[in-house]
This record gives structure tokens, C-alpha cells and sequence, in this order.
């Protein structure tokens, strides 16, 4: 199977398949770990999640999930509210670091290397992994200086004119420079929620990551907005791997190719979207998807 | 089927309407209870203000008294100047005037009419210009506090002469001068420009608002940058923990300590164990800071909760270091209100006396204390010690004092509220 040569060619010591007695012995108050339903794994990932499991305090929010994010492709996860996609999502580029009582378990690696690793340091791991948040939340600054933050604090140059080049281009690919050219010294939060929000994508790929997670970018959007989104995110793909937590299921059809569902804490289901759109295997993703609950 | 629904609408309808007509009533009974709140807290600041101009408002003039001053060479036959006796120039000057004098008493209640400053303000004359030696000059003399108080119609002359400070001869003299236009009131510019006197008309505050100020530089260097790193730390990075719990409780309280018991603590260390001069701006500063520091640590921690989180998540998200996000991002943000609760700490630090007692600031010291170790006191303490003084003349000026450390907290008040409009980020 593609599993297991996968898993040969990596350096993990352990299969991470679950032994069902044995889980359902581990606790009684905690049912059963799900077996996840497709291959959740990839042949040359950007990114990969092994046995990933995070509490928050005494809660645990996610158990035990096995998932490879690939290059250029674009990886959507679904789920109801509560599930644990978000959180999955903030533990990629360690934004759960932030949330105090919040402990992470398992490995998730970045080109091999595993970020939660004490010697890794957050700050060019984030610029490695950039974010784009639920609301639009440009700093209250000028688009320039919103786009040109990232390289700034990351070095990247210190010539003027380069920055401006910089600033130029990531508004370019984030399809806004032509609405804002004439006023880069205007505040970017005087912009539309649209406008907002690709200001913010312009701001994260400024800093050319490798990766970018989206947190339900379009949720506080209007439809023609989401379409403009949904369309960048497309041209993004040819440069970026991409990760969107979405709640609008025609959303995540639209703009993935892979698509995971989560259940409570649990990876249910993972495979190529338009198969877990038409064909979905496991009872509770067609539950889900075909809208009996959610 | 649509009839019944009609019909059962009906009465839900007009129970609503009576419903609706009551909550609008209980509104209006709000806002006019609102409304006369607001009118009572603005008819006693209006009474407040009224009272204290109506008995301040004179002090800002001073009656003066013209004398034909003969610096006569033989007073100056020593070389030093200062030995020279002004006094009785002053003296010889008002025998000049009124030449019927004779009596040794009458003479002295005449001596009396002008205050003894006058004879200083002789000698600084003749300190700075010594070609008036053997010159006739007319000048303009401060009278002494109770002619002052009798031109202000603060002593009535129609009183019995027993219960008046100034007797009938006195009160003709001043007539007489009143008549020859030998007496005027001129703007006071002693009350500003002189340290503190037990003579009301040579009182001044300046002493006071230097040691004021002098105090609060103090304050203001040290408390703003301990209060706004003391409540970044303990906002952003410090840990959620037992010792930081007990930290912001202890800060709280110490923001609800009466004021006076950091005057016992700034005695205790500042000046018994650290061994600083007393009554000096430099302890009183340091006593303010310690009275200060928890409103603008409580402030600033306030003004940093409310930016919003979706800023520093931002800022971390694309790959900007704690401290990065917080000297950004969060602290441009927060500035307004830190620098907000800064100024009010600072306004409650210029108006409070009782710390300063404790640390012997409310001694008397006529000089203008020109640095921080010099011995000074503080314009609410002047305003205290002149309320506790026995002339009449003093009434007026202690209003007046309040009306200059009024105007003092409105001018901060007003930066507070430019400084806040100038660094207010629009969003």
C-alpha cells in the first residue's frame, strides 16, 4: 500500500495505527479513537501531522490525527463547530503557543523538520507558515506599511525601493493592487471587507511563505468578495500549499483538492474532494456533507 | 381559520400596545432622572466655582501707596548698601506726607499703613540702580494688608472702631491719600512672583508652584516608565500564576491606600533610612510616585486589555516576536489611555496635601526653592497653610491659590484630552 512505503521512506519509528481494544481499556469516560476512513498521507509532503493530539488543559480538543499537507495543492477541512479543525490548523504554525494551558502531542514536521522541536524558534517559523484569520485584521497603518511589515521586521531588505517591489508584487498576487496603487498611504483598515481580507493575504505571502493556513477566511465576507478569495486562493495554489478551515462546504469543493473531515476531536475522513463530495465513505462525513447535521 | 387568528391577535395586540406605552413612559422617567443627576453635579460645580472666584477673584490686585522716597547720601555713608536703613527712609517719607504727625504713637499707627516689604522693595531699587543716592524720587510702595482689605471693601469703616484693626486716625490718613490720588490698586504681580510671607501682601505662590513642580517632573519621570513597563510585563508576558495573582491584588489595593500613608512610608524610608533632606520636592516626588504608580499601572494594564486580540494575532501570525508585537502594535494602540490615566494620576498627585505633610513639605519657607534639594512646599499645602492663617487678607489669597491649582488640573485635564486625539489611531 502507498502507506507503508510512505512511512518506510520517513524516519518514523512508529505506525501510528491504533490498537481499538486497547483505546477503548485506555479510558472509559473517552470513547474510542476513529479510525480514519482514506490515506490521509502523502509521497512528498509539505507538511506532516503524526499522532498529533492537543488539550487544552484537561480537555483534550483533538485526538491523535495522522494528515500530510502536499505542495501546491490545496487541503480543506471540514467539520461542525468544535471539532478541532481550527485548532489543527493553529498548531501548524504553533499560533497555539499563545493560548495559555494549551499542550501539544505528537510531531508535525516543515520540510522534514519538526517544528515543535525546542530548538525551532516560532519567529521564521510563522514566516514560513502565514496566517490568514477568520476576521480581516489589517494593522491600523497604511496598506504600504501593513504589506511591507513582514519583511521589514524579517530583514529582508532594507532598501527602499526593493521593499516597494515587495510590496508591489504581494499586492499584485493578491489581486489588489490595481484598487489600491493610488493610495498605499491610506490606512488599510478604510478598505472593504474584501479588500481587507486580500490586504491581509498581501501581507502574509509578503513574507514568501511556504505555507498558508486560512481560518475561515471568507466567513465575514459577502458572496462576490468570497468569490474574488475563492479565485486568488486557486492562483495561490501554483506557489503555495494551502490550508483552509471553512465552514461552506460548496466553499471547500470549490477552491480544494484534498478535503478532511473532523468529528470531535477525530480526523473522520480524508481523500480527494470530489470523491468525499460524491462518494463519502464514512456515515458520519455523508451525515455531514449532505446537511443531517452541522 | 383567518378570522379565529384575528381575533386571538386582537387583545395580544392591544396588550402590547399598553405594554409598549409603559416601557416608553419608564424611558422617559430614566432620562429625566439622567438629566436632573447631570443639572445638580452642574449646579454645585457652578457654586463651587462661584465661591471660591467671589472671595478670590481680589486677590489679584494690590492697593499701593505713593511716597516721596529722599534717598538721602548720609543713610549711605557705609559701603555696603544692604546696611543702609530703608525702613526709616520709608518712614521719613510717610513723616513728609503727613507733616501734623507728631505723637509717637500716632506715628507708629501711621508706619503702619505701609507694609514692611517696602522698605526691600527700597533696597532693591537702589541695588540696581545706585545713581538714585541723593535723589527725591516718587514711589509706588505696597500698602500694608488691612489698607488693602478697607480699598477692597473687605473691612467696613462704618464698624465700631474697637472691632476694626485700622482706628479713625488711620482710616483719615487714608482718605487724605485717597483724595491727593496717592493710592491705587495695581495688578498684584507679588502674589505670582514671590515665595510665601507672613505678611499677606508680600505672600506670593510662586514658591509653591515651583515646588509643585519640581515634585511632579519627579513623579512624572519616574512613575510613567515604572507604570507602563511594570504594565506591559505584567500584561503580556508575565505567567498566569499564583504570584502574579497576588501581584495585581496588591496593586489594587495600593491604588485604594489613603494617600497620607505614603507620606508615613516616604518618611520612614525615604528620609529616615535613606537619609534624604527633608521638605524637599525630591522626597515629595518620590512619595507622589509611589501614590501614582498603581492608577497608571491599573490604567495602562486597562488600556492594553482593550486592544483588540485579532492585532497581536495578526502581528504573530506573520512572524513578529512578542516583543515586537507589543512595542508595534499593542502599545501604539494603548498609548492613548496610558498617557490618559498617567495625566489624571498626575492631577491627583498636584492636588494632594497629605503625603506632602507627613515628608515636611507644609513648613514655612518664603524662598523659591531653585532645584530639587532645595527646602519647598507644594501648591495644595501653601493652599492649606494660608487657610489656616489668621489675617483676613489671607482669605482671598487662599482662593486665589485654588483658582491657580485649578487652572493647573484643567490645563492637564486639556493635555490629557490633546494628547489623546493626537495619538488616537483612526480605525
Amino acid at each position: 500500500m502507498e502507506l507503508t512505503s510512505q512511512l518506510a521512506n520517513q524516519s518514523f519509528p512508529t505506525l501510528p495505527t491504533y490498537d481499538f481494544a486497547a483505546s477503548l481499556e485506555q479510558t472509559e469516560a473517552q470513547s474510542a479513537v476513529r479510525q480514519t476512513v482514506g490515506n490521509p498521507f502523502l509521497d512528498n509532503p509539505r507538511m506532516t501531522c503524526r499522532d498529533v493530539a492537543v488539550f487544552y488543559g484537561e480537555k483534550q480538543a483533538i485526538r491523535h490525527i495522522n494528515i500530510d499537507v502536499g505542495c501546491n495543492e490545496v487541503l480543506a477541512m471540514i467539520g461542525p463547530s468544535g471539532c478541532g479543525k481550527s485548532t489543527l490548523l493553529r498548531c501548524l504554525n504553533r499560533m497555539n503557543d499563545t493560548v495559555p494551558g494549551c499542550r501539544v502531542e505528537g510531531e508535525i514536521r516543515l520540510d522534514g523538520e519538526n517544528i515543535y522541536d525546542p530548538s525551532v524558534d516560532v519567529v521564521p517559523l510563522r514566516a514560513r507558515v502565514g496566517m490568514v484569520f477568520q476576521k480581516p485584521n489589517p494593522f491600523p497603518k497604511s496598506i504600504f506599511d501593513n504589506v511591507a511589515y513582514g519583511p521589514k521586521i524579517h530583514g529582508f531588505t532594507t532598501d527602499k525601493a526593493e521593499l516597494a517591489d515587495i510590496v508591489e508584487t504581494s499586492l499584485i498576487k493578491a489581486g489588489l493592487w490595481e484598487e489600491v496603487k493610488d493610495r498605499l498611504q491610506e490606512p488599510g483598515t478604510g478598505l472593504s471587507g474584501g479588500q481587507q481580507q486580500r490586504l491581509c493575504i498581501a501581507r502574509a505571502i509578503a513574507v514568501s511563505p511556504e505555507v498558508i493556513l486560512m481560518d475561515e477566511p471568507c466567513s465575514a465576507l459577502d458572496p462576490i468578495a468570497t468569490a474574488k478569495i475563492e479565485e486568488l486562493i486557486a492562483e495561490l495554489r501554483e506557489q503555495f500549499s494551502i490550508v483552509i478551515v471553512t465552514h461552506a462546504m460548496q466553499q471547500a469543493s470549490r477552491v480544494s483538492q484534498r478535503t478532511a473531515y473532523f468529528h470531535l476531536g477525530d480526523l473522520i475522513e480524508v481523500g480527494p474532494t470530489e470523491r468525499i463530495f460524491t462518494n463519502p465513505r464514512h456515515r458520519l462525513t455523508e451525515d455531514y456533507i449532505t446537511g443531517r447535521f452541522g | 381559520m383567518a378570522t379565529e387568528n384575528k381575533q386571538t391577535m386582537k387583545p395580544f395586540s392591544v396588550h402590547m400596545n399598553k405594554d409598549l406605552q409603559r416601557r416608553y413612559r419608564a424611558e422617559k422617567r430614566f432620562q429625566r432622572c439622567g438629566i436632573a443627576a447631570i443639572a445638580i453635579a452642574l449646579s454645585f460645580l457652578a457654586l463651587l466655582f462661584a465661591s471660591i472666584i467671589g472671595s478670590g477673584y481680589t486677590a489679584f490686585r494690590q492697593t499701593f501707596i505713593e511716597l516721596d522716597v529722599h534717598f538721602s547720601e548720609d543713610l549711605f555713608k557705609d559701603e555696603n548698601l544692604a546696611a543702609a536703613d530703608y525702613a526709616g527712609l520709608i518712614k521719613q517719607a510717610l513723616r513728609t506726607a503727613f507733616p501734623e504727625v507728631k505723637e509717637r504713637r500716632a506715628l507708629k499707627s501711621l508706619y503702619m499703613l505701609v507694609s514692611p516689604g517696602a522698605a526691600f522693595s527700597l533696597q532693591d531699587m537702589v541695588k540696581e540702580d545706585s545713581r538714585l543716592i541723593g535723589s527725591r524720587q516718587k514711589i509706588w510702595v505696597p500698602a500694608n494688608d488691612d489698607v488693602d482689605m478697607l480699598i477692597k471693601g473687605q473691612m467696613k469703616a462704618t464698624e465700631a472702631e474697637a472691632d476694626r484693626r485700622l482706628k479713625d486716625d488711620q482710616l483719615g490718613w487714608i482718605g487724605q491719600l485717597e483724595k491727593d490720588g496717592k493710592l491705587e490698586t495695581r495688578f498684584n504681580t507679588t502674589f505670582f512672583t514671590s515665595g510665601d510671607s507672613r505678611e499677606p501682601e508680600l505672600a506670593g505662590i510662586w514658591g509653591a508652584v515651583k515646588g509643585s513642580f519640581y515634585s511632579l517632573l519627579i513623579t512624572l519621570l519616574l512613575s510613567f516608565p515604572i507604570g507602563v513597563a511594570a504594565a506591559v510585563y505584567l500584561e503580556e508576558f508575565a505567567p498566569k500564576n499564583f504570584w502574579t495573582d497576588i501581584i495585581e491584588v496588591n496593586i489594587n489595593n495600593l491604588a485604594a491606600v489613603p494617600s497620607i500613608i505614603f507620606g508615613l512610608l516616604g518618611l520612614a524610608i525615604f528620609i529616615n533610612f535613606w537619609g534624604l533632606p527633608r521638605s524637599t520636592p525630591l522626597v515629595g516626588g518620590l512619595v507622589l510616585t509611589l501614590m501614582t504608580l498603581p492608577v497608571i499601572i491599573i490604567a495602562g494594564r486597562a488600556s492594553l486589555k482593550s486592544v483588540p486580540p485579532s492585532i497581536r494575532e495578526a502581528a504573530l501570525g506573520i512572524g513578529a516576536s512578542k516583543m515586537q508585537m507589543v512595542t508595534h502594535h499593542v502599545l501604539p494602540l494603548a498609548m492613548p489611555g496610558m498617557l490618559t490615566g498617567a495625566i489624571i494620576g498626575m492631577a491627583r498627585a498636584l492636588g494632594d496635601t497629605a503625603p506632602l505633610l507627613m515628608i515636611g513639605m507644609v513648613a514655612f519657607i518664603v524662598d523659591i526653592p531653585g532645584g530639587f534639594t532645595d527646602s519647598a512646599t507644594a501648591l495644595p499645602v501653601q493652599i492649606y497653610l494660608w487657610a489656616d492663617s489668621s489675617e483676613r487678607a489671607f482669605t482671598e489669597k487662599t482662593s486665589a491659590a485654588i483658582m491657580v491649582l485649578l487652572a493647573f488640573l484643567i490645563c492637564m485635564n486639556a493635555a490629557a484630552v490633546i494628547m489623546r486625539k493626537k495619538f488616537e489611531t483612526k480605525w
